[in-house]
């Protein structure tokens, strides 16, 4: 028998009795005899230590973003993991709990929410914020589908920034044509930025722009969202780098509508790509057309200060056909590693490591664009944060394939799902890059010019 | 439960009186019973026409959503803008201030069911 | 439950009040020359510092997390019977494969060459599912149990539009979970209910007049909500395939039958998985789940990307293909569920996955036989790996089902899923799963039994519960009519 069954031989044979059943069987007898078999075709089991060496030797075979200089970023970030994020995950009275729906018993997850929350609020600038969804792109969908609702739907056009990630692009695609929204993709400037001047559309129930874009470019906010209010549209903002918001001023300080992305960046391992953490921000005002789960605090009846999810009729398992969505399960676990992150990094902590982001990878910046050989900057007169456009001598996926060989993972090539910019690396640089880590990366590539 | 003798009922359990040249629409106090405690209301836009029996708005409770019908065929014009901060009203005072709409338009009484009607509805419901 | 905090934690933006200079984690040393922002960045774009954002020491960080995980129940608590939650053990080992750096170190957007390990296990995850149902493929993509129902009913879509049969209608029985519906809505399509005969089961005569040349997909839960199985299924599925539709089968319920019957041959077109039921991946507080979904050769062409294939000894990420549904998600899946899910299946095995379906079922059983004295059973027909009860003995009382439920909290359970299925006027839908002790089961019977008789004895003693948890009950009519969904500071 196996240690993660319950009840051995004898203890079946004693429930049976009491049951008056002569053999298990009898309990499947409804399942038809045509759809049953003997054995599903899988290995035997093992032991725990023939599997976890097994499971090793599998895990050998990748290779680490530690295990050598890694710029990789386009979404998906290697920061510092502080080593009490993963001891509170690690407690199973958050990871062995379900969704709070017994408030009674719940305070510390709900109370992790209403916390999670209320940071996605500073950082973003909204007023409301869920306690997540998937990841950055579904986020982008619920933005999308909320614009809709909040227009009442009356816009069928969404006007999307072609530096939006392509990612994120792809499975908005998905979810637009399934609920027949049109996609009008504007692509940027030669400067990299979008141009607020053609964000201006009657028909569209918003205007979506990343902000750093995929190419790593910090747009125009406040000019932005008036161009999108100024036709009638809601501005939402993506942010794909929440470590950004460390220094940057969340799009709910310019007026925009809705803020959401993602934030693996606050102590989520990247994990080959997930699970990672959705997040979504806006004004009290639509909070009853926002998707996903809401934590409120309310009292109990000695009336001390207490917690429970509340707006639960937008959601599923009450409004059913009319829910506000169906991709809005929050990742608990994601919202806890997050909050426990940013808590222990304080305020200031995650404003110097974003500076930290920001003097590193302007240094880089700088020692690239003087490196000569083909090298240069994209965009070299655009205000970035900590990821870069590079053009080299030659096409990007050539470039990081010569780079790889050498030994640095040195970024992600710009036109791998097309688009209308420079084709190159996209450069992130993060607090783990240290000093030698940028001397690699340099002298790699002045061996390739 | 409460069934005022001089309203006119739906088998949705909206009730409807006429007040002049318009018709003021809440929902019953069995209703608001079955719903429980109201904590959102969603009214329509004032100007919004709507036929016998099409959605006005909806009644949130913490469990569960209601829809509510209108009663006859009209333009809604007037909400009770009193519910988005009270809507607790809707609980307290079905049948006087937690009404939800009013309609220009004429009651159908054929369509309604007078009082003694609607009790007998609610006799077959609790069983 | 049995514990309570010994103080109240305030929420992390009232520690420090005095908003102190205090030290949070150590960044590694700036070992760049250090930068303005306003030097490279639009002043008018930086922020201002974050107020109520305080700094602490990081013992204190460690306690304030420590302090609030001890107002949670959980399964390592005691049994959480959620019906169709599937609250099992969540293994230890699961969680240290998940964390080892070969696969939590890794970036979606590496090279092929860099991740065959990974690509591997996902491949290798994706043939396990397809031995475990039967099926001709599978997609690991789909984040949580009502995604991967959303992924199956859009290929469905796909499917139609691909032979030129636009339908418009999903079919869903009245005792189905709430996303069913939701699904069906959302991918565009009327979701029409079809009536339970007296069994609880599919009414079949129903079914057969609902099921024309405009129903696309007819959505069934095997076994259904009541815990009982669809012992019909083979007509049915000749029904709906006979008229053009698809049989869409809802997973959550897998582990009644895992290891003993494929739906495959039950002639599903597709089926989700909840990898956080069967599967034994965390609930985490909510989130994260998965919900791969398995599919028919039918269906085969039009599974989301990016997926894995292989080429001889090698793997590869296809990221484009014109018969897709297309990406439901950013990359993959969420790959670190996927390996807690492998590392369970690989433990268990053929047998070990059918010996737990086995307990699941007998220990469900045990609870249905002990309980069905105290509380009325509506529908009478076999269960397997669940239970519904209803209140209406204890209603006759004015106890309901979550006064019961309340009171279950005193002695130190989880109380039952309530919520549905809506054909059971105040369920209580109980699942015990396999991992717990017969002890443990029996405690948990003990308490329901008790609580029955205490509402023969002293009604109010249950309809004022709890009165042994960390906090009494909730105002929640509060919480939703003066929303306070953030913290603020007192004013004034």
């Amino acid at each position: 028998m196996h240690p993660w069954v319950g009840a051995g031989p004898d203890d079946r044979r004693h429930l049976l009795d009491e049951l008056g059943l002569d053999s298990l069987e009898r309990l499947f007898a409804t399942i038809p005899q045509e759809v049953c078999v003997d054995r599903v075709d899988l290995p035997p089991g093992q032991d725990e230590d023939t599997v976890r060496r097994a499971l090793a030797a599998v895990a050998d075979r990748n290779l680490t973003l530690s295990s050598r200089p890694s710029f990789l970023g386009a979404g998906v970030y290697r920061h510092i993991q502080p080593s009490v994020v993963d001891a509170v995950l690690s407690r199973s009275e958050f990871f062995t709990s379900y969704t709070p729906y017994q408030p009674e018993i719940s305070q510390g997850t709900l109370q992790v929410i209403f916390e999670f929350q209320t940071l996605i609020c500073q950082l973003t600038g909204c007023e409301v914020a869920n306690a997540s969804l998937y990841d950055g792109a579904t986020s982008v969908v619920e933005a999308v589908l909320f614009a809709h609702r909040v227009l009442r739907g009356k816009r069928n056009r969404v006007l999307l920034a072609e530096t939006v990630h392509p990612v994120y692009r792809s499975v908005l695609a998905t979810y637009a044509g399934a609920v027949g929204l049109e996609l009008v993709v504007v692509p940027p400037g030669s400067d990299g930025r979008t141009d607020p001047g053609r964000l201006r559309d009657e028909q569209a129930c918003c205007v979506v722009v990343q902000s750093p874009s995929f190419t790593g470019v910090v747009e125009d906010l406040p000019a932005i969202a008036e161009a999108a209010h100024a036709s009638g549209a809601l501005a939402v903002q993506v942010v794909a780098e929440a470590v950004s918001l460390g220094i940057l001023a969340g799009g709910g300080a310019f007026g925009f509508d809705a803020v959401c992305g993602e934030a693996q960046s606050f102590g989520v391992a990247p994990g080959f790509g997930g699970p990672h953490l959705g997040f979504f921000a806006c004004a009290e005002k639509n909070v009853r057309q926002m998707p996903g789960r809401l934590a409120g605090e309310t009292v109990d009846a000695d009336g001390r200060r207490a917690f429970c999810l509340t707006l639960s009729t937008r959601e599923q398992h009450i409004r059913r056909a009319k829910a506000t969505s169906n991709i809005c399960t929050n990742q608990g676990l994601m919202a806890l590693a997050a909050t426990v992150w940013l808590e222990a990094l304080g305020g200031s902590g995650l404003r110097d490591l974003a500076r930290s982001c920001l003097a590193r990878a302007h240094e880089l910046r700088r020692r690239i664009a003087g490196l000569g050989g083909g090298w240069r900057l994209a965009y070299p007169a655009a205000p970035t944060f900590n990821e870069f456009l590079v053009e080299g001598p030659g096409g990007g996926d050539e470039l990081a394939r010569r780079l790889a060989d050498d030994g640095v993972l040195a970024g992600l090539p710009s036109r791998r799902w097309g688009g209308t910019w420079p084709d190159g690396l996209l450069i992130a640089v993060t607090e783990c890059n240290r000093a030698a880590d940028l001397d690699a990366l340099v002298a790699a590539m002045k061996r390739l010019s | 439960m409460s069934v005022p003798n001089d309203l006119s009922y739906t088998r949705s359990h909206e009730w409807a009186r006429v007040e002049g040249d318009l018709v003021v629409v809440g929902i019953t106090h069995y209703a608001q019973d079955q719903l429980g405690e109201v904590v959102y209301v969603e009214l329509p836009e004032v100007g919004l026409g709507a036929n016998a029996g099409e959605e006005l708005g909806t009644l949130e409770s913490v469990k569960a959503v209601a829809e509510f019908l209108s009663p006859v065929a009209g333009e809604v014009v007037e909400v009770n803008e009193r519910l988005a901060e009270e809507p607790n009203l809707v609980n307290e005072d079905p049948y006087g201030d937690g009404w939800l709409v009013k309609i220009s338009g004429a009651l159908e009484e054929d369509e309604l069911l007078d009082a003694e009607a609607y009790k007998e509805l609610l006799a077959e419901e609790s069983h | 439950m049995r514990r309570r905090a010994l103080r109240d934690e305030p929420p992390f933006f009232e520690l420090n009040p005095r908003r102190t200079v205090r030290q949070g984690h150590l960044l590694p040393p700036l070992d760049v020359p250090d930068l303005d922002p306003a030097a490279v960045l639009p002043q008018s774009l930086l922020r201002a510092p974050v107020e109520d954002f305080p700094d602490l020491g990081e013992h204190e960080v460690v306690q304030h997390f420590h302090r609030l995980s001890q107002l949670n129940y959980a399964v390592d608590e005691g049994l959480y019977p959620l019906g169709s939650c599937t609250m099992k053990y969540n293994p230890r080992i699961n969680e240290r494969t998940a964390r080892l750096a070969g696969f939590a170190d890794l970036h979606p957007l590496q090279p092929d060459d860099q991740v065959q390990g990974a690509l591997a296990l996902m491949w290798e995850l994706e043939q396990a599912l397809k031995a475990v149902t039967g099926m001709a493929g599978v997609t690991l993509q789909p984040a949580a149990g009502a995604h991967g129902e959303l992924t199956g009913i859009l290929m469905i879509r796909k499917a139609l539009e691909a032979r030129g049969d636009a339908r418009s209608i999903v079919l869903v029985p009245d005792s189905a979970h709430g996303t069913n519906p939701a699904t069906a809505s959302f991918a565009g399509y009327e979701a029409v209910e079809i009536p339970s005969a007296v069994d609880g089961t599919v009414d079949l005569a129903a079914l057969a007049e609902l099921m024309n040349e405009r129903v696309a997909a007819v959505m069934l839960t095997v076994p259904n909500t009541l815990g009982v199985f669809e012992h019909r299924i083979l007509e049915i599925s000749e029904l709906v395939h006979r008229r053009g539709g698809f049989l869409y089968l809802d997973g959550a319920n897998l582990n009644a039958f895992v290891g003993r019957a494929l739906v495959g041959r039950m002639g599903a077109d597709a089926m989700h998985i909840n990898l956080h039921k069967t599967f034994s991946t965390p609930h985490g507080g909510g989130g994260p789940g998965a919900g791969p979904v398995a599919v028919s050769e039918a269906l085969l062409p039009h599974l989301p990307v990016p997926r894995v294939v292989r080429e001889g000894d090698r793997f590869r990420m296809v990221w484009h293909d014109p018969n897709s549904v297309g990406a439901m998600r950013g990359y993959a899946g969420s790959f670190l569920i996927l390996v807690r899910a492998m590392t369970y299946i690989r433990s268990l095995g053929a047998e070990g996955l059918r010996e737990l379906s086995d307990v699941a079922v007998l220990y469900a059983n045990l609870i249905r036989h002990r309980l069905r004295g105290a509380y009325h059973l509506k529908y009478d027909a076999p269960s397997l790996h669940e239970v519904v009860f209803d209140d209406s003995v204890q209603a006759t009382r004015d106890v309901h089902n979550i006064d019961i439920a309340k009171r279950l909290l005193d002695y130190g359970f989880h109380p039952p899923t309530m919520s549905f299925p809506l054909i059971v006027h105040g369920a209580l839908m109980i699942e015990p799963t396999e991992s717990p002790s017969p002890e443990e089961v029996g405690a948990f019977c003990d308490a329901m039994l008790e609580i029955a008789r205490e509402v023969e004895r002293d009604p109010l003693l249950v309809k004022s519960a709890p009165h042994d948890t960390p906090v009494r009950r909730i105002d929640e009519v509060r919480a939703a009519r003066a929303l306070k969904v953030r913290w603020q500071p007192e004013q004034g």
